[in-house]
């Protein structure tokens, strides 16, 4: 590949507007991913960070503007983009397999009638190994931790070999091991040239371990390097009277609920509740702070 | 011993419950495993009751009972799945809606016909020994359709109820899956009237699954272990109804639900015992 093809856009975003249940929930968002970069999606509760990954993937019909994948319409057999859901999403009393649900990745290249060949199961074999979690492969999904329950749904991304992977709240619910070896796992990804965005709460892994922050709030209010999306002007443009300054930090002063701090582990429910599924919790109150 | 088991298949009508009750019961039991899953116990109950209307007019006009019933089903079925399309009403809603609307269509028909025959008492509560050879046939083919379709598109029903969104965006259907998945169902709750009839349908649908939900860790063998526990449960009521002269749909339901209990007390993972020593240890 040569350099100009590395340095092209992978994902392109032009005015894209996206509606959620009538009202609109991302206006006008235009920006461009290099191939193989690593964003890290960043915004208060209901900022459209979840909108937007669901645009992407066609779960919401996107009203204006086009997204381009490698200067094409992403595919109808969504093996293109590939898509983590947050852990609320998934029924794990279901009865499945680890090997079973990575497998499920592989399903939109059969056909109706195909049932999984060997090539299939030797990319599942890999995703696994990828992931460390091999050993695993017969348990139950219901059975495993809530950090390796994460990586069997990377492993299930990674199978659809993507050029894209969109990862919803990955380091919510997660403890601080968990949230290392996932940063570890994105760091291999960039070998392999995969594209990674990334929605979070966690604005200080956003600001240390992301080249690239895209800040939302309804609309792209910031997009480039940390050092120049988090000033004090898109926080506070952002997160409104929120956002703290205090000498040198900027603190953010906002419920988010799912958000563990303390690296203790636990799990949230909470009722879907307007475009990014989060409810405000009156009593849980989070500080992230970001550099200045 | 032997000829305790075989005694009561010497008479023809018991040869044609027993195949009957085997049918039945391994079809409920594997269709039962979406059931389960997909927390559509109370479908399976409205479905089964829906029928009513459908019984009650081919009984006024004179045609097959059972073919009103298939018809009823099939409506209320594609009834439920329309009004519950996204953007209409919840899917219970939209059920219970349908179901006593159904079930008063039913009763309001059937309060025309002053005197109840039993052929209609028979299909609202089953009575395995008089199925006939047609009601065999009829029961056999339907249930090689339905068993045959899940079986295909096994894997796109398993993703559809476990990840409905990634069944999209893999251009895999679910509101398809789930109309066929509705479709089968009533064909399923057809077939069982004639032998556990329409009350104890739903308990077949659900008992066996959740059985064997208590005791496997995959969808397949799932679906494999309550196929088993159906086909046994069917086959011990007849054998109860032959020697303790007692109703065999109603046997069939209560040793499924004895098996249940087992289960749920004595199953090495999600049982009983299991929990409380894991919660111990």
């Amino acid at each position: 590949m040569s350099a100009t093809a590395a340095a092209a856009a992978c994902l392109t975003l032009d005015g894209v507007t996206v509606a959620y249940d009538g009202r609109p929930a991302l206006d006008n968002v235009s920006l461009s991913v290099p191939h193989g970069a690593q964003v890290a999606i960043v915004g208060p509760n209901g900022a459209g960070k979840s909108t937007l990954f669901k645009a992407l993937v066609g779960l919401l019909p996107v009203r204006s503007g086009t997204v381009m994948l490698r200067d094409r319409p992403p595919g109808k057999n969504g093996e293109t983009i590939a898509y983590v859901p947050q852990r609320e999403e998934i029924d794990w009393s279901f009865p499945v397999t680890v090997h079973d649900v990575v497998m499920m990745g592989r399903y939109g290249r059969l056909g109706w009638f195909r049932r999984p060949g060997a090539a299939d199961r030797e990319v599942v074999a890999r995703c696994l190994d990828e992931l460390g979690i091999a050993e695993l492969e017969k348990r139950a999904i219901g059975e495993l931790s809530g950090g390796q329950q994460q990586r069997v749904f990377l492993a299930r991304a990674l199978a659809q070999e993507p050029h894209v992977l969109l990862l919803d709240e990955p380091f919510t619910g997660v403890d601080v091991g968990a949230r290392e070896a996932l940063l570890a796992v994105l760091a291999r990804l960039r070998e392999h040239g995969i594209t990674v965005l990334v929605s979070t709460h966690d604005m200080e892994t956003a600001a240390k371990r992301f080249e690239l922050v895209a800040l939302l709030r309804g609309r792209l209010i910031a997009y480039g390097a940390p050092a120049s999306v988090f000033t004090p002007e898109h926080l506070s443009e952002a997160f409104g009277g929120h956002a703290l300054f205090l000498g040198g930090m900027v603190v953010i002063d906002e419920c988010c609920p799912g958000h563990v701090g303390d690296g203790e582990e636990h799990r949230h429910s909470h009722e879907p509740h307007g475009p990014d599924f989060h409810a405000p919790d009156p009593l849980g109150h989070d500080e992230h702070a970001a550099p200045r | 011993m032997i000829a305790w088991l075989t005694d009561p298949f010497t008479l023809q009508f018991m040869q044609r419950a027993l195949l009957a009750s085997l049918i039945v019961g391994v079809l409920c039991s594997v269709i039962g495993a979406f059931v389960v899953l997909r927390a559509m116990a109370f479908l399976g109950d409205a479905l089964a009751h829906a029928i009513l209307p459908g019984v009650a007019i081919a009984y006024l006009v004179g045609a097959n009972l059972l073919l009103g019933a298939l018809v009823a089903a099939i409506v209320v079925a594609v009834g439920i799945g329309v009004f519950s399309r996204r953007g209409g009403v919840k899917e219970d809603t939209a059920i219970g809606i349908l179901f006593a609307a159904a079930l008063a269509l039913g009763v309001l028909l059937m309060s025309t016909v002053r005197s109840y025959a039993t052929d209609l008492t028979h299909i609202l509560f089953g009575n395995v020994l008089g199925v006939s050879t047609g009601d065999l046939w009829l029961t056999g083919i339907l249930a090689v359709i339905v068993l045959t379709v899940l079986l295909l598109f096994f894997k796109e029903f398993q993703l559809a109820s476990f990840d409905p969104v990634l069944a999209h965006m893999l251009g895999k259907r679910p509101e398809t899956l789930r109309f066929a998945m509705l479709i089968l169902l009533a064909l399923t709750i057809v077939v069982g009237l004639q032998t556990v009839g329409v009350g104890l349908v739903a308990a077949m649908l659900v008992t066996p699954a959740a059985t064997a939900y208590l005791l496997t860790r995959r969808l397949a063998s799932m679906m494999a272990v309550s196929a088993v526990v159906g086909a046994f449960s069917s086959v011990a009521g007849l054998y109860a109804s032959y020697y303790m002269d007692v109703a065999s749909g109603a046997a069939v339901v209560l040793i499924a639900t004895a098996l249940f209990l087992l289960a749920y007390v004595f199953a090495p993972r999600r049982g009983l015992f299991a929990r409380r020593a894991l919660s111990r240890a």
